[in-house]
């Protein structure tokens, strides 16, 4: 093989100049390798399109959420340099401190506090870097922080002389520019070198002025477990907070997926699995995104149908060009096909024989569909302004809980549905009024024609509960007449209030806001029903959908111990042949050495004989052999056993499961722990 | 035995006589460990109680298994989906759980049931093995030390009434033992007892076909308990225990006369093993070839997704250096790519810059450390974006490659726009090593190939193991620098090689001391300063023959780093010769 040399591990393939195309245009492996490359280019180019948006709009979101942030940010640095401009004697220095409890946030926002940097500070920015390599030589010189600080004045001639170009550049005088020092991860740092650094550091202020910002990804009380009171007092700490990373998901999600803007949705369980790995393993918004980029190339490469997958003119016009194939890819759809099966006769003959009137059906199905989508949206945020007040949240705190199970089935037929509804029932006025006047603005804010009478009725209803308050105001006045006190027993008493009672429950007489609020959450519950249909009930939702769930986990959740598990201990599951098929718990004698020996190895405890551990091993490979009647030597046929054990072990070494061990001759030691 | 049960039952006497009602009464008002107090009393008054405990253990364990499954439901709720993926097959809790708690069911039985019963398939029936474990109030720490002898003894009356098959260890063992504690009184007594191992190992044959696992577990060890909470904790330190002797006792038979050097044909070097190998006809190759088939199908997909900016990372059971070969050879060939073997011993990131600056950016300048060199190197592709490169790494967790610098480098590497990231991993743990900072930079996207494939060229650079299997390396080599020297240096070498298996036994022994060193080889008349004596140690060292350590004293001591085995061979042969 040309990759395998014995004093060398890295080898390096330049093709021919010649040969050497600039680069192969990334579409076309998205059409080779697949049988089915239906308009793969156009597939791919609408790839490209709507990754590109979202890649955008999830930028821009970020820049936003960052914004507030980071002008303050800006606005502390330029006062505490104000304050070293003007002499001041104390220690200005300053700490930053943000709450961001993911690693890859903290990266965005170290990236992106570079950036801050450098706009601020022009040439601030070298000499943070050239700090660092100072920093770096002072630890191996033993050199004092006389020698930084006489550096720093050096620099700061230096640089006076371009003193025009940095006035422009950051329009305050920066007589002296501070050096900011940004400690990235502030937990990782040996609280002794903190301490000591800061300690050495404000003596030197005056002369070198100095700006902290701490990256702190827990909470702010690390900084006073960190750092002693004698320490934490030599700092004037400010701390910034930047949105939790789970407000950020909302956003995001608000953004890409709520939203008609974007065509690709997703299925239930893709998303409870793009959440699931975000709330329960990294909290990291960059995996988010990652995960939704792969579901969006994973449709589109693999869904020949997904070329339908753009905005509704486009998705019309390219429904003309379809060609046979497609059209067979529609027709095959079980969507489609549910939709046919409720169609008269005739059209459905039709529809499964004429390719005209297909096309004409499939755009008008997708214009349904986008129209169920915009529909959709704006009753599912219309009901989470409803649930997501509700005590105990039964139907979920986040908007992305009520659209996760309202994506998996019908909603009103769930418990926490009925029980939410029950809880509606009991709002009070100033409540249902508050809910009532957000949804007007959703709905307003729409330009849905369908729902603008949702809106309209909205606006009635509050229109009614105003003029309630009126007309309760002229009740109270009536109703408030004195009865004149009588003096009662108490068995008069218990008698006048169970006869109350009992009137209250025959009549049923119900306050006329009570009626109307019986009318708004019917109202609500009918919108919910008509307009929250999961989307499997729609036909052709499999263009834009991405269901293939379990091909996101495995690429992005993978489990490399699990299946190293599985190829052991079950080869059947990957080998398919009917010799190696076995009961739970057992393995065959044919099976591949490397899965005997591992199973042999899992009856030992900590320490593994070699010498026992070969035997067995023999013992069972011979018996296997005997069957296939070999003509081997015996002595041959234990020597070839041998090597095959040999090399089941040091597989299985290279593996992890064993190591060598010197605790006894010719033992290796188990590095796993229990039998399976 | 029962003039010690007498003496120390003073404190038990009270717990072990008084009734079931009694019992029950006093501890009624308590949970959780009363309950095992209670379990405990009544089995030291009746025996045959103790068949209740596994259930309690085992719907314990249950317990811990449903918890897993619903941590599985909740993280991936399609888990039966899954048609491809071996991780789904058997979710998570089959391979994380703690699992039944082994014990000495010896792999010779193990296999002989898989021989005795060729083609048909053997159940291990570990998993219907009841549980069975004693349970024994928490003693009074001053007390815990005697009782435990007490205890044992007292497990091993009542099971000597029940389960008289079921006693090999016991009987055999502490022996041995005798009561003491201390693990290396325990093995030195092992090594003396020669004459006794005939008998045992055939006493241990005889018995070890007629007992049954669960009789062998219910005379575990004694354990300590104080609540359910604590169980976990507890059974696993026990656990430790009682593995650490058994391994020992185990061994007690086999080291004498059952090393792999005593046997002619554990002698194999890298070329024997590879002929013989070869004669070895593969199987399953069908199925095999299809699994790779499948495999390759998927070429352009990791084509356009690395395009992308994904990187791919390959895992699963076999060798994946054929598979990502054939990607090379098949559809790398028009771009500039390096290969990189993490399993050659000698790669290094450095190397692996170097072989980027150097043979594809065609840089000829040095750099003043790897930063640096990473950095420049990112610069240039960053500015040059018709660039392109892929990267395609065999075993990124090699032990070289596996270290947090090279991995930060590596994924800096890759989080490059336009450098393109294959590799596989093989080991076990290799996830471990990247934190979220640096699985962000990989960006991987995971891939399930496995292929069975023998790990013929990962494993082919001798290893530790086999070196220790092969073993010709170190001695002709040995022999070979010997020969080279003058016969005083030799003198000097024999004798410490001598010291060195004079002390072979002692497992304190840290080497010679320099100054008694010298002593004797001014003794021996092979120095006749310290200076020249020096400068010999100064050759050994140069050859690797030889490691000098400070003790905690400040003395210089003399160690040989190799195994004795072959340190007396060489003795032996040059006895020969001379």
């Amino acid at each position: 093989m040309a990759t395998s040399s014995v004093s060398k591990g890295c080898f390096v393939f330049k093709p021919n100049f010649k040969k050497r195309k600039i680069s192969v245009p990334v579409g076309d492996y998205f059409n080779k390798g697949k049988n089915e490359s239906e308009d793969g280019k156009l597939r791919f180019e609408t790839y490209q399109l709507i990754w590109q948006q979202m890649k955008s709009e999830t930028e821009q979101l970020q820049e936003e959420l960052n914004k507030n942030l980071f002008n303050s940010l800006i606005e502390f640095l330029q006062k505490s340099c104000s304050g070293f401009q003007k002499n001041s004697r104390d220690w200005g220095c300053q700490i930053k401190l943000r709450e961001i409890p993911t690693a890859a946030l903290i990266l965005d926002i170290k990236h992106f506090l570079q950036k801050l940097a450098s706009q601020l500070m022009g040439c601030c920015v070298d000499e943070d870097s050239k700090e660092g390599s100072i920093q770096v030589a002072q630890k191996r010189t033993h050199c004092s922080m006389d020698s930084l600080s006489s550096w720093y004045m050096n620099v700061t001639q230096k640089t006076d002389p371009k003193m025009p170009r940095k006035k422009r550049t950051s329009s305050s005088q920066w007589q002296s520019p501070p050096v900011v020092l940004i400690l990235k991860d502030m937990e990782s740092f040996t609280t002794k070198v903190l301490q000591d650094f800061i300690i050495i550091s404000s003596q030197h202020l005056h002369e070198f002025p100095l700006i902290l910002i701490f990256g702190i990804a827990t909470s702010p009380i690390i900084i006073h477990r960190l750092l002693p009171h004698a320490v934490s007092s030599l700092l004037c700490i400010e701390l910034f907070q930047s949105l939790s990373c789970k407000e950020h998901l909302t956003t995001v999600l608000d953004k890409l997926l709520l939203t008609t803007q974007f065509p690709f949705k997703l299925s239930e369980k893709v998303l409870q699995i793009l959440t699931n790995i975000f709330l329960y393993h990294d909290f990291s918004i960059q995996n988010f995104i990652k995960g939704l980029q792969l579901s969006l190339l994973e449709h589109f490469y693999s869904q020949p149908l997904s070329v339908l997958c753009c905005n509704l003119p486009e998705a019309k016009r390219r429904i003309n060009f379809l060609s046979d194939n497609q059209c067979e890819n529609i027709r095959r759809l079980p969507s489609f096909r549910r939709y046919v099966e409720k169609q008269s006769s005739e059209k459905q003959i039709a529809l499964l024989t004429d390719e005209r009137s297909l096309k004409a059906e499939t755009q008008s199905l997708l214009e349904n569909l986008h129209v169920y989508h915009s529909n959709y949206f704006l009753v599912l945020r219309c009901l989470h302004q409803f649930t997501s007040s509700l005590p105990k949240y039964p139907l979920g705190r986040q908007i992305r809980e009520l659209y996760c199970t309202c994506l998996e089935k019908n909603i009103w037929d769930s418990e926490e549905y009925v029980s939410a509804f029950q809880l509606l029932r009991m709002l009070a006025k100033d409540e249902l009024m508050a809910i009532l006047q957000k949804c007007f603005q959703v709905f307003k804010s729409s330009s849905e024609k369908q729902l603008g009478s949702t809106a309209k009725r909205i606006e009635e209803f509050l229109a009614q509960f105003q003029s309630l308050d009126e007309a309760k105001e002229e009740e109270d006045i009536s109703g408030s007449q004195p009865k004149g006190l009588q003096k009662t027993d108490l068995y008069h008493l218990q008698k006048s209030l169970l006869e109350m009672k009992e009137l209250r429950r025959t009549s049923k007489k119900q306050t006329r806001f009570e009626v109307l609020r019986e009318k708004v959450v019917n109202f609500i519950e009918s919108l919910v029903r008509e307009y929250l249909l999961p989307p499997d009930t729609q036909p052709l939702h499999e263009v834009v959908y991405f269901s293939a769930a379990h091909t996101l986990r495995e690429h992005l959740n993978a489990a490399p111990r699990i299946a190293l598990h599985t190829a052991l201990n079950n080869p059947y599951y990957y080998l398919k042949n009917e010799a190696l098929k076995s009961e739970e718990g057992c393995i065959p004698n044919v099976a591949p050495d490397i899965c005997i020996a591992y199973k042999l190895h899992l009856e030992c405890s900590r320490l593994i004989n070699l010498v026992d551990w070969s035997e067995a091993f023999a013992t069972v490979v011979t018996a296997a052999e005997k069957m296939d009647a070999s003509s081997v030597t015996s002595e041959e046929r234990n020597e070839i056993i041998h090597a095959r054990f040999i090399r089941a072990v040091s597989e299985l070494e290279l593996l992890g499961f064993i190591k060598p061990t010197k605790q006894k001759t010719d033992h290796v030691a188990r590095l796993t722990w229990g039998g399976c | 035995m029962m003039s010690k049960l007498e003496l120390k039952e003073d404190k038990i006497m009270e717990v072990q006589f008084v009734g079931d009602d009694d019992v029950l009464n006093h501890i009624l008002d308590r949970e959780g460990g009363a309950k095992l107090k209670k379990e405990r009393a009544q089995l030291l008054v009746n025996t045959k109680k103790i068949i209740k405990k596994p259930e309690y253990d085992l719907e314990e364990d249950d317990q811990e298994v449903l918890k897993d499954q619903n941590y599985v439901e909740v993280l991936g709720r399609d888990i039966q989906e899954s048609l491809k993926n071996g991780s789904a097959a058997d979710g998570g809790n089959k391979v994380y759980s703690f699992q039944n708690r082994k014990h000495s069911e010896k792999m010779a039985k193990l296999a002989s049931e898989l021989a005795n019963t060729p083609r048909k398939n053997v159940s291990f029936s570990l998993k219907n093995d009841p549980e069975i474990m004693i349970n024994i109030p928490q003693c009074s720490k001053g007390h815990s030390a005697s009782d435990k002898v007490q205890l044992k003894n007292s497990d091993k009356s009542e099971n000597l009434s029940t389960a008289p098959s079921g006693l090999r260890k016991r009987l055999i063992v502490p022996r041995s033992h005798s009561d003491s504690e201390s693990e290396y009184s325990a093995s030195n007594s092992e090594d003396d007892d020669g004459v006794a191992q005939e008998h045992e190992e055939d006493t241990e044959e005889v018995i070890l076909s007629q007992k049954s696992p669960s009789q062998n577990r219910a005379m575990s060890a004694p354990v300590c308990k104080e609540t359910p909470s604590k169980k976990m904790k507890r059974d696993k330190t026990s656990d430790l225990v009682e593995e650490y002797f058994e391994a020992h006792s185990s061994s007690k038979v086999l080291t004498s006369d059952r090393t792999l050097q005593k046997l002619k044909r554990a002698k194999l070097d890298q070329q024997t093993l590879r002929n013989l190998l070869g004669k070895v006809s593969p199987s399953f190759s069908a199925e095999l070839k299809q699994l790779n088939q499948q495999y390759e199908q998927l070429f352009h997909k990791w084509m356009l997704q690395l395009r992308l900016g994904f990187n791919i990372v390959l895992y699963g059971l076999g060798s994946k250096r054929d598979l990502l070969e054939r990607f090379r050879t098949s559809v790398l060939q028009d771009s500039i790519h390096v290969v990189i073997n993490g399993f050659f011993p000698g790669i290094s990131v450095k190397s692996i810059l170097n072989s980027v600056t150097e043979e594809v950016l065609d840089h000829m300048g040095t750099f003043r450390s790897a930063l640096d060199q990473l950095d420049w190197i990112v610069n240039r592709f960053k500015e040059d974006s018709s660039l392109e490169l892929f990267l395609l790494i065999h075993n990124l967790d090699s032990q070289m490659l596996r270290g947090d610098k090279s991995q930060q480098i590596i994924g800096q590497l890759s989080s490059l726009r336009n450098i393109y990231l294959i590799a596989s991993i093989d080991h076990l743990n290799a996830p471990l090593m990247w934190d979220h900072a640096k699985q962000s930079l990989y960006n991987w996207l995971w891939y399930e190939t496995t292929t069975y494939s023998p790990y013929t060229e990962e494993t082919s650079y001798e290893n530790s193991l086999l070196v220790k299997q092969s073993g010709s390396l170190p001695l002709s080599s040995l022999i070979h620098v010997l020969r080279s020297l003058t016969p005083n240096a030799r003198g000097i070498f024999r004798l410490l090689i001598k010291y060195q298996l004079d002390n072979q036994d002692n497992p304190s022994y840290i080497g010679f001391s320099f100054q008694d060193f010298y002593q004797q080889c001014r003794e021996a008349f092979l120095v006749n300063s310290d200076l020249t004596l020096r400068a010999q140690l100064t050759e050994f060292r140069d050859h690797k023959l030889l490691r000098t350590k400070k003790g905690t004293d400040g003395v210089e001591y003399l160690l040989i780093p190799v195994d004795s085995g072959t340190l007396s061979e060489f003795l032996e042969k040059e006895e020969e010769e001379s």
